[in-house]
């Protein structure tokens, strides 16, 4: 298990300079020149070389790239990743407030898709081409066919023809008014969920069915054990890793869908503000999104990897 | 040593049986090909036909003006008229034809997906077979390299390179083939590692054939499957994402009618009237399912190794 643990560290840790190299390229030198990619906007705005001249002074691009480079990941590590340009403040307290909302909507459209996925393809398996089977797989196929903005509209729309009815659009924090703030995440939480349930309940069913082929299911159930038992604790106890892996990998990819479920449901998360960020041009605040939204994920994989190694111990000798 | 025995005359029914039979010609081996791929996959193939039809409809709109208004006409009729009322569906916000722009929309859609898809799986899979084939200090670095770039929600590199290089259709597929690249790398890379360990590879290179020449006569042709269903499974992410960027305002430019900006319009118009955002996303819908049924045929049929991915 310790080389096990050391050998993914070390992969970590050039993936994480990696991920804010990547982050860096992508906002500082891929724009040719940042200020002038600010200053002209879309539409070629003009501008004097006075202007020019102090924007770059202001984003620190007067300098050499490394040098650029090196005391920005210098930040970085101290958690100061500079000034945002549209706000007008420190990027950190711009992002700090956001993160746990975006967060909470991560917990909870895991925890949807878990308690909805898991006993829909352990059903699905115990019971092959039964009618709950069919329907749940034809779930699964437009769970994960259709993307996330198209589920929240149209969430949003059944909710006012049906139930001429919406939720208050908005966010109200969790510890101030916790009826008031489920009441607003759990529809988005259900839009960006779909797509984790469906995936979620296909790795279930097709885990749960592999599990049930094997002998000591077939011992299990010959030495007299009740059926109960049979499928909880041999079958779901080994079909739950790959499930557990899934399910983290997914946790770490829902930043990506928040940023398009939070400008629908109006919420103030890290997603809402990198695309404000990213149509004012604000680059410092882009980059600081990017780089915290890649290590995060970095972060759960590893962690995934570690865990798995820990249940799993073929996975460590392997 | 056939010709002796030609005598006892089976030898001659044997040979006629392979006159009578000849290897068909390529367009008729492309025909029962896609006959039989119809009768066993009869969901794949409607996925097929309605891909083949959006294209043509695309084609259409942009070259022969297929669409029965200016997408961009204001005006053809009352403003947010329902479908049915003037014009077949309806009218936005400010009275455009709705039908026109989606029309334009198929063509923005299918012409980011497909151009991005292309260049975007062609380029890793390049990059995969190199990488799996020279190994060594290359190999490793191109994996760092994508494992990084994996680390990242499409979405969100996406994002950032479009601020980074601005809203236009043409810096979207720059930012899809940004996404797509590293995926396609690792699954063709893997692959043709297995490639490069069997019996036939190691024969030829044995026999002394030059490095490019494995390459193009042993382990391009075995990825070739995996090229095609890489191709045909991700075309629908791709327009998803440009559907999405579009959606955000980042995308496609809002003066070019897309999906992603028709659907946003509907968001916006939501309480007005609810077709505004039904067709722009039954539009997406159809395309994705069909292009994932499609997918998920041809998959099965060319490479069950990539099934589960």
């Amino acid at each position: 298990m310790q080389q096990y643990v050391i050998k993914r560290i070390i992969l970590f840790v050039p993936t994480v300079l990696l991920v804010t190299l990547i982050a860096f390229i992508v906002m500082a030198v891929l724009p040719g020149d940042p200020a002038i990619a600010i200053l002209e906007g879309d539409g070629g705005g003009s501008y004097t070389a006075e202007d020019l001249e102090k924007l770059r002074k202001e984003l620190g691009t007067d300098r050499n790239v490394f040098v650029q480079y090196g005391s920005w990941i210098g930040g970085v590590a101290k958690g100061d990743f500079g000034e945002s340009l549209w706000f007008k403040s420190s990027v950190m307290t711009e992002l700090g407030g956001r993160i746990p909302v975006t967060v909470e909507l991560a917990v909870l459209a895991t925890l949807l898709a878990v308690v909805v996925a898991v006993p829909l393809g352990i059903v699905s398996a115990i019971k092959p081409d039964s009618p709950l089977d069919y329907g749940s797989r034809i779930f699964t196929l437009i769970g994960i066919a259709v993307p996330n903005f198209l589920v929240a509209v149209m969430m949003i729309l059944f909710l006012l023809k049906i139930f001429n009815w919406l939720p208050s659009l908005g966010y109200v924090n969790l510890w101030e008014d916790p009826v008031q703030n489920l009441s607003q995440m759990i529809f988005p939480a259900l839009a960006l969920a779909l797509y984790e349930m469906a995936f979620i309940a296909r790795v279930t069913r097709s885990s749960m069915m592999e599990i049930i082929r094997e002998d000591y299911m077939r011992t299990a159930r010959s030495k007299g054990l009740s059926e109960k038992v049979v499928l909880f604790r041999h079958g779901l106890k080994n079909a739950i890793l790959p499930i557990l892996t899934i399910s983290g990998w997914q946790f770490g990819r829902l930043f990506g869908g928040t940023v398009v479920i939070e400008t629908i449901f109006l919420i103030p998360g890290m997603g809402r503000i990198l695309i404000e960020a990213v149509q004012h041009r604000d680059f410092p605040l882009i980059q600081a999104a990017i780089v915290i939204i890649g290590i995060a994920i970095v972060c759960i994989n590893l962690l995934v990897d570690l865990l798995y190694g820990w249940l799993d111990p073929r996975i460590r000798y392997a | 040593m056939f010709a002796d025995q030609t005598e006892t005359g089976e030898v001659d029914i044997l040979e006629a049986n392979l006159r009578i039979k000849p290897k068909p010609k390529f367009h008729i081996a492309v025909y029962q090909n896609v006959i039989r791929f119809a009768k066993n996959k009869p969901l794949a193939f409607s996925g097929g036909v309605v891909l083949a039809a959006m294209i043509v409809i695309a084609f259409l709109t942009r070259y022969a003006g297929l669409a029965p208004y200016d997408p961009e006409q204001i005006g053809v009729a009352s403003k947010f008229g329902g479908p049915g009322t003037d014009l077949i569906l309806g009218t936005d916000q400010l009275g455009r034809d709705v039908l026109s722009r989606l029309m334009f929309g198929t063509w923005v859609s299918l012409k980011v997906g497909l151009l991005s898809t292309v260049i975007g799986i062609s380029a890793g899979t390049i990059i995969g077979i190199f990488s799996a084939y020279m190994g060594g200090l290359f190999d490793l670095v191109v994996q760092r390299v994508v494992d990084s770039l994996m680390a990242f929600p499409p979405i969100i590199l996406a994002l950032g390179l479009m601020a980074a290089l601005g809203a236009s259709d043409r810096n979207v597929i720059i930012a899809l083939i940004a996404i797509l690249t590293p995926g396609a790398t690792r699954v063709v890379r893997s692959q043709a590692l297995s490639i490069k360990e069997l019996d036939y590879t190691l024969a030829a290179r044995a026999i002394g054939a030059t490095a490019g020449r494995v390459v193009w006569k042993h382990i391009l042709p075995n990825v070739m499957a995996t090229y095609i269903v890489l191709i045909t499974i991700t075309v629908g992410f791709a327009i998803v994402v440009e559907a999405a960027l579009s959606f955000l305002g980042v995308g496609v430019p809002p003066d070019v009618p897309t999906w992603g900006g028709m659907l946003q319009l509907g968001r916006k118009y939501i309480d007005v009237t609810s077709w505004l955002a039904v067709f722009p996303g039954i539009a997406i819908a159809l395309v994705v399912f069909a292009v994932n049924f499609l997918g998920d045929g041809l998959r099965d049929v060319m490479d069950p190794k990539l099934r589960g991915r």
